[in-house]
């Protein structure tokens, strides 16, 4: 569980990215935190791991302010991807998805075996693992990246729009990948985006910001769909536009019901119904709409 | 042109390897003064110019220092510290002279190598855990050598040219040949001493270039670094030029 008590952060510029921010965050759950650029979610994933200090207010992780913790050690046991990839560039792939693994001291031939395995769990060819970073696409690079940031095994997963840098199918692909991560690994992630489809995709729960850091609504992505708090929330995720208020319509002589929005206009046909996956959020969009 | 067939045939003459002139004694003097130096200046500029890249502070300081120090004429550098350290002191005075000549090309390579870093990848190594001494180690001291290794060059190729000096003072080196044939009028002998001073000076950056170029680590491409701290345009020291500052 990580714990925000109210949080606040003043750069020395006096820039006020986060003002008396106060959120939890369960284990084992997938958190996204989604708001127009400036509103202060990288700020606040930094401060998880000490990247950047709160100027005031505490952060807790399972009961422990992480400021009594060793900052190298903290960001040992907290895997990170970053906005950008941000891999060495001198050092190969396998050795970069087998840093953190390395500077605990584990032998760099385990180590390696290890970060293999990680490769394949990822998606990635092993065959890639003796390339250099700039020798792999931006997509390659950010799964390399959410490789590196598993490696230690950490409970908590904080991604920066890990997925910011690639293009809409691959996306897709990396967001579904995510899940059955999240499935298969129980993890506490905060994740961070502007796409809120990418949001909805990904959450348990959702943290809407507006501008200046302040949550306009916090809640599972059904919850927030079905009642968006404000004007702001409703035009954000698109429910204003009647987008996200889909129905069933049976005609007659369709074995299948159509999907229609509240226009009445089809978007799709009813398939089947998914089992949502612990930390998917995939019920949230109205079933199997394709 | 023959003014050159002369000094061609004074280089080439057996008499250049033996007696007190001999061209390997003063050689191995001018590459004792340039080794020395360039030795001391680095052990004093790089710790200061990583300090200064590593934390980005000092920096204006340090371009500061560097610009002037650059502009510092050798000879009178080299005349003005023989005065302080004393004429009984010549070889002293001269190293003192010709590290605090190299040391700001130093301090720019080092510092510059760890500033031309991408930052977003010394924050990605902090956030994976690096403590700080792994950040310098692992990270920055390999992506900066190729800019420490361009200022080492700047430096010994500095010092080359200004060893000539040394024999203006008494202390031997290349520059011998050059101060005895002024009063003489031998001009095979000037010019020849000249030439030995081109030549090392071409090899010792020969030997930086290739330095140079091995040292960039596999997998960086030219240009594919963005993002750098500094938005000043500091003093980079600049890669493959021959010519030392004056
Ligand atoms: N080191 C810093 N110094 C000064 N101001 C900063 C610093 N880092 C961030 N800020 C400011 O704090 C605010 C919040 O920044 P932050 O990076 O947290 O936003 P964000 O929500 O992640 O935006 P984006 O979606 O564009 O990544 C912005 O106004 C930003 O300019
Ligand atoms: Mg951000």
């Amino acid at each position: 569980m990580i714990e925000f008590r109210s949080v606040s952060k003043q750069f020395p510029d006096g820039t006020v990215a986060v003002d008396d921010f106060s959120f939890v965050l369960p284990s084992g759950k997938a958190t996204v935190l989604v708001g127009s650029s400036g509103s202060g979610k990288t700020t606040l994933l930094r401060m998880i791991n000490r990247m950047v200090e709160p100027t005031s207010g505490q952060v807790l992780i399972d009961g422990t302010d992480v400021a009594k913790l060793d900052r190298v050690k903290l960001r040992r046991s907290i895997g990170y991807v970053l906005q950008a990839a941000g891999l060495l560039p001198h050092r190969r792939v396998i050795d970069n998805v087998a840093t953190v693994p390395v500077l605990n001291g584990v032998r760099k031939a385990e180590a390696r075996e290890r970060a293999y395995e990680l490769l394949d769990k990822v998606g990635l060819d092993r065959a890639l693992g003796e390339r250099y970073p700039s020798q792999l696409s931006g997509g390659q690079q950010q799964r390399v990246g959410v490789a590196r940031a598993l490696a230690a095994d950490p409970e908590i997963l904080l991604m920066d729009e890990p997925f910011g840098a690639v293009d809409p199918i691959v996306r897709a692909d990396l967001q579904l990948e995510l899940n059955r991560l999240q499935r298969e690994l129980g993890k506490t992630i905060v994740f961070v985006t502007h796409d809120i489809d990418e949001a909805f995709t990904v959450a348990d729960q959702v943290v809407i910001f507006r501008k200046g850091g302040v949550v306009a609504q916090a809640g599972t992505p059904a919850e927030i769909l079905a009642n968006p708090a404000d004007a702001f929330v409703a035009s954000f995720v698109g429910a204003d536009a009647g987008r996200r208020s889909l129905q069933l319509q049976h005609r007659p002589g369709d074995d299948r019901p159509l999907v229609v929005d509240r226009d009445g206009r089809p978007i799709g046909v009813l398939e089947s119904t998914v089992e949502a996956a612990p930390g998917a959020g995939a019920s949230a969009q109205g079933g199997t709409a394709t | 042109m023959t003014l050159v067939l002369d000094a061609l045939a004074w280089l080439f003459s057996p008499e250049r390897l033996t007696g007190a002139n001999a061209i390997p004694a003063r050689l191995l003097e001018h590459l004792f003064y340039t080794g020395v130096s360039v030795l001391l200046a680095a052990v004093i500029a790089i710790p200061i110019g990583y300090l200064i890249g590593h934390t980005g502070r000092g920096r204006e300081l340090a371009v500061g220092i560097s610009g002037a120090a650059r502009a510092l004429p050798s000879f009178g550098l080299l005349l003005v510290v023989v005065l302080i350290v004393g004429t009984t002191r010549a070889p002293l005075a001269a190293v003192v002279a010709f590290v605090l000549l190299a040391i700001p090309s130093v301090l720019a390579g080092a510092y510059s190598g760890i500033e031309a870093i991408d930052r977003r990848t010394i924050d990605a190594a902090r956030a994976q855990g690096m403590t700080e001494w792994q950040i310098l180690l692992r990270v920055e001291m390999p992506l900066g050598l190729p800019l420490l290794l361009g200022g080492l060059r700047n430096a010994a190729l500095q010092v080359v040219a200004t060893a000539t000096l040394a024999a203006y003072i008494g202390l031997g080196g290349l520059g011998i040949y050059i101060f005895r044939g002024i009063p003489l009028r031998r001009y095979d002998e000037m010019l020849g001493g000249a030439i030995l001073i081109v030549l090392l000076a071409l090899i010792v950056d020969g030997v930086f270039a290739l330095l140079q170029r091995i040292s960039v680590p596999r997998g960086i491409t030219a240009g594919a670094r963005t993002r750098t701290r500094g938005s000043t345009p500091g003093p980079r020291a600049p890669m493959g030029s021959p010519i030392a500052y004056k």
